[in-house]
């Protein structure tokens, strides 16, 4: 056992060594998903609907599919958040094609469906508030956590625009750059700086049911499941305690 | 045989003989009564196989091996197929929890000794099942045609042609084209869901055929046969069935609740155990900054990687494998259970689990100097463990332990030796000593201590 401990000993010894350097330069915020709020993920479909879904697909999606967490009807559906003509079973594709898309930004627009699977909540969330005035970029902006993106700062009319705040640190090797510390509001959007924000968590929110419509059931059925595998469990180990009864050992 | 000459399973015992089976490997199979937890992961292994078998089947109804069509089959089960994520979590996880349950089976053996005589051939067509459970994974992998599927494939792929002279041959036919394409995609959906797995339940039967011949070891690695009744059944042995049988009900429920857990709130582990670049659709052209494989081979990706000559790096991987099936020939001491091999060889058995696990984490780190030195330590321990157990094997003179330790250096010097060039000479300084405190304690402390040196066997089972 003492030997075990100091192996560990070794190891906690040589793990900060191992540490990946993997630091960008701006932190990533925390947001919380809530599959259960209701209300949210209609505001996140509306938002989806409104300024994302012309760009970008989400062609693995059946508009039918996300009714469920949304706690709309089909026909409450139709008159909010799809183009005439789309019918409830359709997938919610895009009329771009990926050659136009490619023309157009340089970059075909990703696909939306499993997004936050790969990205994660946090990612997006900092990443749909961190475009910054960037003269330099054909788009007018950049964005801190994905340098040179593509993208154009899609939510600016409600978001307003920010340029970055620098500070300047000492890497390990004591080389000092510059990086960015923070954002200025220089202009005001539609939005009032709480409510852009929560649309950006209503917007990531969706965007995470999207990802994984099946989740809350699965939490559900997993649940039953676990409790069910608990009795069993607890019966099988009385069944087995019974039978070596007369097991000397 | 059955004692009524009528009634239904007489008939079917005159045409085939049901109840000589069943009495044979279940309800008259002795097995040691003083089996622990470690004795759960054989039975749990068959039901991961068997829960394989039939999500995969299911999973099979709705893919499309195409790899225009790949991607999307597996979104389409996910989202459209009733239930379909469940079967697909339950696959994927199963995958994971195979080799989870497959590692501590292994470990089993290695601390018991279960690979000695006479259980060799079982150890064998063990270590089979898990080169076979490598390519079922390995090419499962492929299958969804995410961006991982693709890059690691090209990757793994590729290490066969560095193999000399008839690598590149083996790398296009492994593909079907010279690069991953449509036609690896297909005949690795074949080799999956065909080939490997009629090959996996052939060999499980016979492990479990070639166990029961032999008899099952125990913690005690003390052979239960030797001491039998007046009926030859053995005094410290319970029957397969039914106490086994309720026993391992135990096991099954712990662990299925365990994997319900993952599957039903964390079927990615965080990333472990599905990769979120996977959930993108390969992309041909788009190389991922990282390519790494999933967990379970990462020990070995670890030993591949921190050899800086890739031909070295893919036959110190293979190596890694084929150690284990030396085993049986390695280690010739005849006590069997580590309880009884004295402490330092019970040292040995920790670092070399340890070992195993720094490995993996070496080998899901991104390849800086730093790590690559740090993996080639480790696969220095990894090795140093097979050549300990030849050399705990038998009682040896003082010469011999001050010779082992000279070898043991001038190869540690002559190993860094070699990597100047590729690894920093003043990381490798940092790092030399880990293999050196290795050999030290296993070569010095046998010069002054009684801990080499293995204990008395007892005759019949203990109930610790």
């Amino acid at each position: 056992m003492r030997v075990l401990l100091v192996a560990l000993l070794c190891l906690t010894y040589l793990l900060p060594a191992l540490g990946s350097a993997a630091e960008g330069d701006v932190k990533l915020r925390h947001m919380s998903v809530d599959l259960s709020n209701k209300a949210s993920l209609q505001r996140g479909a509306r938002a989806f609907a409104n300024y994302c879904l012309s760009c970008h697909a989400a062609s693995h999606v059946r508009y039918k599919q996300v009714l469920p967490g949304l706690g709309l009807t089909a026909k409450e559906m139709r008159q909010n958040l799809m183009l005439p003509g789309r019918k409830i079973g359709d997938k919610m594709t895009v009329a771009m094609t990926h050659k136009e898309g490619k023309q157009w930004f340089g970059v075909a627009p990703p696909d939306l469906s499993n997004i936050e699977r790969v990205r994660g909540a946090d990612w997006l969330y900092t990443y749909l508030t961190s475009f910054y005035l960037d003269s330099s970029r054909p788009t007018g902006v950049n964005n801190a956590i994905f340098p040179k993106v593509a993208m154009p700062d899609i939510l600016w009319e409600m978001q307003g625009l920010q340029k970055p705040v620098y500070k300047t640190v000492k890497d390990a090797d004591g080389i000092s750059r510059k990086v960015i510390a923070g954002f200025k509001q220089v202009r005001k959007g539609k939005l009032s700086p709480a409510k852009s924000d929560r649309m950006v968590r209503d917007l990531v929110n969706f965007l995470a049911y999207m990802s994984a419509p099946y989740q809350k059931k699965s939490h559900l059925v997993g649940l039953w499941i676990i409790l069910g595998l608990i009795l069993f469990t607890i019966s099988s180990y009385f069944l087995k305690r019974e039978y070596w009864k007369d097991v000397d050992h | 045989m059955s004692k009524n000459s009528s009634g239904f399973m007489a008939w079917v015992d005159r045409r085939f003989p049901l109840t000589e089976l069943w009495n044979e490997h279940m309800a008259r199979y002795f097995a040691p009564k003083n089996f622990n937890f470690w004795y759960f992961f054989g039975s749990l292994a068959l039901l991961i196989l068997v829960m394989q078998i039939a999500t995969g089947i299911w999973l099979a109804m709705n893919y499309t091996p195409n790899s225009k069509m790949a991607f999307d089959s597996v979104e389409y089960i996910m989202r459209d197929v009733p239930w379909g994520w469940l079967i697909r979590f339950m696959h994927s996880t199963g995958a994971s929890a195979f080799f989870i349950i497959v590692y501590l089976h292994m470990y089993r053996g290695l601390i018991y000794g279960s690979y000695k005589r006479p259980r060799e051939l079982v150890w064998l067509i063990g270590a089979s099942i898990f080169v076979l459970l490598m390519a079922e994974a390995f090419m499962g992998y492929l299958l969804p045609w995410g961006q991982m599927s693709y890059w690691g494939a090209e990757v793994i792929t590729s290490l066969f042609g560095a193999i000399p002279w008839v690598g590149g041959g083996l790398e296009t036919w492994l593909r079907g084209d010279f690069s991953v394409s449509n036609a690896t995609l297909n005949r690795f959906f074949a080799w999956h869901a065909v080939l490997i797995p009629i090959l996996l339940l052939a060999l499980v039967v016979v492990h479990i055929i070639a166990l029961h011949r032999v008899g099952s070891n125990n913690p005690d690695g003390v052979e239960i046969h030797d001491n039998e009744d007046e009926d030859g059944i053995p005094v410290d042995g319970v029957a397969f069935h039914p106490y086994y049988t309720v026993k391992d009900l135990v096991g099954v429920g712990v662990f299925l609740i365990l994997f319900s857990l993952v599957v039903f709130f964390a079927p990615t582990l965080d990333g472990w155990f599905l990769e979120p670049d996977n959930f993108v659709k390969a992309n041909t052209l788009k190389t991922p900054p990282e390519i790494k494989p999933l967990w379970y081979f990462m020990p070995f990706y670890a030993i591949l990687r921190s050899v800086p000559n890739k031909l070295s790096g893919v036959l110190s991987m293979a190596a890694s494998i084929v150690a284990l099936f030396a085993l049986p020939w390695l280690d010739r001491s005849p006590v069997k259970s580590h309880r009884y091999r004295g402490g330092l060889y019970q040292l040995g058995l920790g670092v070399f689990a340890l070992t195993f696990l720094v490995l993996g984490f070496m080998g899901s780190q991104p390849p800086t100097p730093a790590h690559a030195d740090l993996g080639f330590r480790f696969t220095e321990l990894y090795f140093s463990f097979f050549i300990m157990m030849v050399i705990y094997s038998q009682p040896r003179s003082k010469g011999y332990y001050v010779g082992t330790l000279i070898v043991a250096a001038a190869l540690i010097f002559g190993l860094d030796w070699l990597r100047v060039g590729d690894i920093p000479v003043d990381i490798m300084l940092r790092t030399w000593w880990i293999p050196a405190a290795y050999w030290l304690v296993f070569t010095v402390l046998p010069l002054f201590t009684r801990l080499h040196i293995p204990g008395d066997v007892p005759t019949r089972v203990t109930s610790r």
